[in-house]
C-alpha cells in the first residue's frame, strides 16, 4: 500500500564499476512492477537497493512518499522473497513465518492468528511443525511467500523467486503470485530474467540492459512496439526476426524487400507469428515477400516453427498446426506492412 | 536403496584396515591395558618386586584430599579455559567476518599463536606476569593490584587459564570463521528485512547455525584442557603454589614420575580416562541433541 518512486538511482561499486547508471521508475500503488533483463543488467542490484541491502550511490528511493536512502532494511517495512528462499533452517515453518512479527513485538495471539491465516491461504497448515529441509522445493517457495505475506508490509520484493522450480510448478506459482498480489493489493517489485514471467505478471514492465532502462510500460505495448532492437529480441519467444538492411531496401546479399522503408531504416523486424509462408508468386501490398529456404521444422503441437534462411540471414516463422514444409523447400515469407518494425542504425525504433 | 559395493575378496578388506588397527592397538589399547594392570599393582620402595592389590590403589587415591582438590582444580581450569578461549575466539571471528580489506592478512595473524609450542606459550606468559621481572605484572602493581601468582593460588589459576586459553583461541577462531562463512548471506539479509537488528540477528540466526561448530569445539576444548595443557602448567606454575593449579594430568605426572608412586599414578590415569570418556559421552548424548545440523 505504497508508491515506490526511484529517481535517477545509481550504483557505483568501489573500484568504479557502475552497475546501475541512473534509473527512474515510478511504481503506482498496488501495481506489480517487473524488472526484466539479461544477467548483469543491474536489475537485482536495483531491487537490493530498494530493499536497503545495497547502498544507493546517487539519486533517491522513496517508499510511500518517504526517502529511504539512509534507512536500513529493518525500518523500511518491506518483505523480500529470495531466489534460494533463505528460510531459517533451524526454525520450524511456523517460527520462520512468525520471526518477523516477533521482532516487531506483535502480541502472541495476534502472531498466531496471522500465521494460521496465511498458512491457510497458502495451503501450508499441515506443514507448520516441519523444518525447511523436510519440505519440497515448491513447499519451501510457499513458505518464503508466506513469510513475506504474514508481515503485511508496504512493499513486496521478489528476487527471481521461481527460478529454482521445475517448469510446471513455475507456471502454477506464477498464476498464484499474480492472484495473491491482486488480492492483497501490495505494491510489488519482481525481478526475473524470464520474459514469459515478465509478460504475464507485470502491470508495469521495465526492460533493463547495461544498467539502464531500455523501455518501460505496459507489457503488451512493449511487445507491440519495442523501443529498440534489444527489447525486440529480448521480449517474445522465439524472438523477433531482425534483418539488416543496406540502402534501406536491400538485404545484405542484395535481395530486395518489397516494402517501403522509412528514411534511416537500418533494420527490419517482424514477429514470427506475424509472418506467413507462401509458395509461388505472392502479391503483398507494401508488405514483404522474401524468398527463403527452409532449414529446419520444429513441430511443437499446436504450432510449428519454420527456421529459414532469407537473404543470408536466419528467420523464424510460426505457422499454426502442422507444417507441410520440409528442410530444403524454397518458399516465400510474407508479412503485412502494419506488422513490420523499423529500427535505425543505433537500434532505436522508427515511427 | 543404493546397491552396496561388495568386495569379492575375503582377505583384502582386513589387509586394508590392518595398518590403522595396528596403530590403534599398539599406541592406544596396549598402553591403556598396561595402565589398567599397573593401577592394580603396588611396588616396594626399591622397585624390586610388586604386589597385586586389586582396587586398593583406587580406594587410596579417591579418599586422598589432595586428589579431590585436584579434581576441583581441573573442573575450574577446564571450564574457564574452554569458556574463555571459545568466547574470545567467537568474538574475534565475528569481528574478522566484518573486515573487508586485507582480511587474509588479518586472519593469518590471528592463527599464528597456534604454532607456538605449549611450553613456550607458558614461558611467554610467565615472563609477562612474573612478579619480579614481568612487564605486565609491573603495570598491574602500578594500578594497585597486589599481583603475585607465585604466592596466590587464584592468581596463579588466572595466569594458567589465560595462557592455555590464549593458545587455543587461534584454533577456535579458525573453526568459527569457517562456520560463519558457511552461513548463507541471504539468511542474514532475510533476518534484517524481517526486522532483526544486529544483536538479535546474531543470537537468533547466526549463533544457532554455528551450533555444530560450537559443539565440536566444546568437545575438542574440553579434551585440550584436560590433557594438552600439561606443558603450560609445567612451565608456568609447576602445579603450585601449593597445589592450587595441580590438574589431574599434572598430578598423574607428579605422583608417577616425580614421586615414583607408580600404582597411584596409574590408578589416577585410569580414572582420568573414565572421566574423559564419560564427559564426551555426556556431551554427545545431551548437548548434541540441541544441535541442529544444516
Amino acid at each position: 500500500m505504497a508508491v515506490v518512486d526511484l529517481k535517477d538511482v545509481k550504483k557505483v561499486y568501489p573500484g568504479g564499476v557502475e552497475a546501475v547508471k541512473g534509473v527512474s521508475i515510478a511504481i503506482p500503488d498496488k501495481a506489480l512492477c517487473v524488472l526484466v533483463g539479461p544477467s548483469g543488467c543491474g536489475k537485482s542490484t536495483l531491487l537490493r537497493m530498494i530493499a536497503g541491502l545495497e547502498t544507493i550511490s546517487a539519486g533517491s528511493c522513496a517508499i510511500d512518499g518517504k526517502v529511504v536512502n539512509q534507512i536500513g532494511p529493518t525500518e523500511r517495512d518491506i518483505a523480500m522473497v529470495f531466489q534460494n528462499y533463505a528460510l531459517y533452517p533451524h526454525m520450524k515453518v511456523y517460527d520462520n513465518m512468525a520471526y518477523g512479527l516477533r521482532n516487531r513485538g506483535t502480541p502472541k495471539d495476534e502472531i498466531d492468528r496471522r500465521v494460521q491465516a496465511t498458512a491457510k491461504t497458502l495451503e501450508l497448515s499441515h506443514l507448520l511443525e516441519r523444518r525447511p529441509r523436510e519440505l519440497s522445493g515448491g513447499q519451501r517457495q510457499r513458505v518464503a511467500m508466506g513469510r513475506a505475506i504474514v508481515r503485511n508490509p508496504k512493499v513486496f520484493l521478489f528476487d527471481e523467486p521461481l527460478s529454482n522450480l521445475d517448469a510446471k510448478l513455475r507456471g502454477q506459482m506464477r498464476v498464484e503470485i499474480k492472484k495473491l498480489q491482486r488480492e492483497l493489493g501490495v505494491t510489488s517489485v519482481y525481478v526475473t530474467h524470464d520474459q514469459l514471467e515478465a509478460m504475464t505478471l507485470a502491470d508495469v514492465l521495465v526492460v533493463m540492459n547495461g544498467g539502464l532502462v531500455e523501455q518501460l510500460g505496459d507489457p503488451l505495448d512493449i511487445y507491440e512496439k519495442p523501443a529498440s532492437t534489444f527489447v525486440a529480441s529480448f521480449i517474445g519467444a522465439p524472438p523477433m526476426n531482425l534483418l539488416s538492411l543496406t540502402d534501406g531496401a536491400l538485404l545484405a546479399d542484395g535481395t530486395a524487400i518489397t516494402a517501403t522503408a522509412p528514411a534511416g531504416a537500418a533494420q527490419l523486424g517482424f514477429r514470427p507469428e506475424d509472418a506467413d509462408v507462401a509458395i509461388g508468386a505472392v502479391a503483398s501490398v507494401n508488405g514483404i515477400s522474401l524468398p527463403a529456404v527452409v532449414e529446419g521444422v520444429e513441430p511443437v503441437g499446436a504450432e510449428s516453427f519454420l527456421y529459414c534462411a532469407a537473404g543470408g540471414q536466419k528467420i523464424v516463422v510460426r505457422v499454426s498446426g502442422r507444417s507441410a514444409a520440409n528442410p530444403g523447400d524454397a518458399l516465400k515469407v510474407v508479412a503485412k506492412p502494419e506488422k513490420l518494425h523499423w529500427f535505425d542504425s543505433s537500434g532505436k525504433r522508427l515511427g | 536403496m543404493t546397491p552396496r559395493v561388495v568386495f569379492p575378496n575375503k582377505i583384502l578388506p582386513y589387509l586394508l584396515v590392518a595398518p590403522q588397527l595396528a596403530i590403534t592397538l599398539v599406541f592406544f589399547y596396549w598402553p591403556a591395558s598396561q595402565a589398567l594392570y599397573q593401577s592394580m599393582l603396588k611396588e616396594d620402595p626399591f622397585g624390586l618386586k610388586s604386589q597385586f592389590v586389586w582396587f586398593a590403589n583406587f580406594a587410596k587415591v579417591l579418599s586422598d584430599p589432595n586428589y579431590l582438590n585436584s579434581i576441583r582444580v581441573t573442573a575450574i581450569f577446564s571450564v574457564s579455559t574452554a569458556a574463555v578461549s571459545m568466547i574470545a575466539a567467537l568474538l574475534l571471528a565475528v569481528m574478522a567476518d566484518k573486515v573487508v580489506r586485507s582480511r587474509g592478512l588479518y586472519r593469518t595473524l590471528m592463527i599464528w599463536p597456534y604454532a607456538v609450542a605449549p611450553a613456550i606459550a607458558g614461558m611467554l606468559w610467565l615472563f609477562l606476569f612474573n612478579p619480579s621481572i614481568g612487564s605486565l605484572a609491573y603495570l598491574l602493581r602500578q594500578m594497585g593490584i597486589a599481583w603475585d601468582p607465585l604466592l596466590k593460588g587464584d592468581q596463579a589459576m588466572v595466569l594458567v587459564v589465560m595462557a592455555a586459553a590464549w593458545k587455543q583461541i587461534s584454533y577456535n577462531f579458525l573453526f568459527f570463521v569457517a562456520g560463519l562463512q558457511a552461513i548463507p548471506k541471504t539468511l542474514i539479509e532475510a533476518a534484517a528485512i524481517d526486522g532483526a537488528r544486529e544483536m538479535k540477528r546474531f543470537w537468533t540466526i547466526v549463533f544457532p547455525l554455528l551450533a555444530p561448530t560450537t559443539f565440536f569445539l566444546l568437545v575438542v576444548n574440553t579434551v585440550y584442557a584436560f590433557f594438552d595443557t600439561f606443558g603450560i602448567i609445567h612451565a608456568v606454575t609447576g602445579g603450585g603454589p601449593g597445589k592450587s593449579t595441580e590438574t589431574l594430568v599434572y598430578k598423574v605426572y607428579n605422583d608417577g614420575f616425580v614421586n615414583l608412586i607408580l600404582g597411584d599414578s596409574a590408578a589416577q590415569s585410569v580414572i582420568l580416562m573414565i572421566i574423559v570418556i564419560a564427559l564426551t559421552a555426556v556431551q554427545f548424548r545431551y548437548v548434541e541433541r540441541k544441535v541442529h545440523y544444516g
